[in-house]
């Protein structure tokens, strides 16, 4: 399974708590792991990226395994570490503002 | 027992007020979508149970709620606003060509008759409607692209669709009101539109009295007369009496002609509400005195209502979207400001209270009269 940790507004939208655990068919993939949960969760459609471009929203990040993988092609593999349930993929709303 | 809800739209979520029509015991819920901006929250005027809100987030976009048990429950429906064909564009603050960007909505304007219906009006400018619950926006493209749009311009707070009208009289015409474009009617349900705005002058724009280009910050209209139509511009208090053909200024004895919100009182179409603000560079009231101006007399005439209201050192903003009337008897008037108070009026708005003191700052207040 994989681990999603959404940003709290995103949390309160789907009103869930803690992680999200997500079957993911095929590679995982920024973009197989969205489909994934937007699936799951359609009043996220829109929040994490673009509903026509798909392209990630300005102010949204991607960390996992303290990397930060928000530049990353979406359909590049994400770690092994995240493909295999041992560390959550982490959608985290920029820090901005004072 | 009837009563009212008033629904309030601020900073962080949306509360909903409630009272019976003594309207001096309140019941408050929320915060509805906390830490959301939510900009407006209306009801269908045929079904009170039927509400729609407009959530939003710099960081995640727009969501459109919908509650079906009058604010218990909500359910978040359609958030897909794609501008009809290539956008185009409009200009920037320096006068340069800047793409349609769809930001936020603005305003939820719940259709007269069918609950299904509503009206959603952009920022950048433009208007959409759904007719299925808010699941599914089709933006009525004749109003951007009429010929005027590539010149419209952003006011401060943004290029946003703020006032959507619905002429009980006449299903066909609507009128749509932009900052910084002013007014735009439709004759045909929205299908063509031409701007109304002869007799407007702004000196912030190269030419005061063009056809396009004002700043309107709000429009009112009486159902039982909706030809006249009143206006707080940027600066100047208007008034038409042909819906919108015409307009002449009824600032009159006002302490200051600038301000936001504007509305009528529902049982006296000639009696007036706006909440002067002491300038386009200080948006708070003039001398640090909350007031509310009321005119019986369809403007020029106003009379300063201060009872219950801070008349020191108050330095709060009432945003455009933030004062309501409900249709008791006698009228309550509502508004919201910048620094968290919602006031109620239960007496037309000779006496104020607050009904609440500390919430987020407030963008919009509505109520409905319930039976």
């Amino acid at each position: 399974m994989i681990r999603v940790v959404l940003p709290a507004h995103l949390r309160t939208l789907a009103r869930l708590d803690g992680e999200v655990e997500l079957s993911v068919d095929g590679e995982v993939t920024q973009r197989s792991v969205l489909d994934a949960l937007e699936a799951r969760y359609p009043m996220l459609r829109g929040t994490i990226r673009d509903r026509s471009s798909q392209e990630r929203r300005a102010f949204v990040r991607f960390f996992a395994c303290e990397q930060d993988l928000s530049q990353q092609p979406p359909d590049a593999p994400l770690p092994v570490l995240v493909a295999t349930g041992a560390e959550p993929f982490l959608i985290v709303g920029a820090m901005a503002g004072g | 027992m009837s009563g009212v809800r008033v629904l309030v739209g601020t900073r962080k979520g949306a509360f909903v007020l409630t009272a019976d029509a003594k309207r001096d015991q309140w019941d408050v819920s929320g915060p509805h979508f906390a830490g959301w901006e939510i900009y407006h929250v209306k009801g269908s005027p045929v079904d009170p149970a039927r509400l729609y809100a407009s959530q939003c987030s710099g960081w995640f976009g727009q969501q459109i709620q919908r509650s079906d048990d009058g604010g218990k429950t909500w359910e978040a429906v359609g958030n897909q606003f794609s501008y009809d064909g290539v956008p185009g564009t409009h200009q920037w603050y320096d006068g340069t060509p800047h793409p349609w960007e769809f930001a936020r909505v603005w305003h939820l304007e719940p259709s007269l008759d069918d609950p299904e219906t509503v009206y959603a009006g952009v920022e950048d400018a433009a208007l959409f409607r759904s007719v299925d619950g808010g699941r599914q926006w089709e933006e009525l493209a004749g109003l951007r692209g009429h010929g005027s749009g590539s010149s419209w311009q952003p006011g401060a707070g943004g290029m946003c669709l703020h006032t959507i009208l619905l002429d009980p009289s006449n299903p066909g015409r609507m009128f749509a009101a932009i900052s910084a474009a002013g007014v735009f009617r439709t004759d045909d349900a929205g299908k063509s539109w031409r701007p109304v705005n002869h007799g407007l002058k702004s000196d912030g724009i190269p030419d005061p009295d063009a056809d396009v280009g004002h700043c309107v910050h709000r429009l009112a209209m009486h159902p039982s007369r909706p030809e006249v139509l009143y206006m707080q511009k940027h600066w100047d208090v208007m008034r038409s009496d042909d819906a919108g053909e015409s307009w002449h200024e009824v600032s009159g004895n006002l302490p200051s002609d600038f301000g936001f919100p504007i509305d009528v009182h529902p049982h006296e179409p000639d009696t007036i509400y706006v909440v002067p603000i002491k300038s386009d560079s200080e948006h708070y009231p003039p001398d640090g005195r909350l007031r509310v101006y009321r005119s019986r007399t369809g403007g020029d005439e106003w009379e300063a209502l201060t009872d219950g209201l801070p008349q020191r050192d108050c330095y709060v903003n009432v945003l455009r979207d933030a004062m309501a009337v409900d249709s008791l008897d006698s009228c309550g008037v509502y508004f919201g400001t910048t620094g968290g108070q919602v006031y109620a009026s239960a007496d037309a708005g000779d006496s104020w209270a607050p009904i609440v003191r500390d919430l987020p700052a407030v963008l919009s207040v509505e109520v409905q009269t319930l039976p």
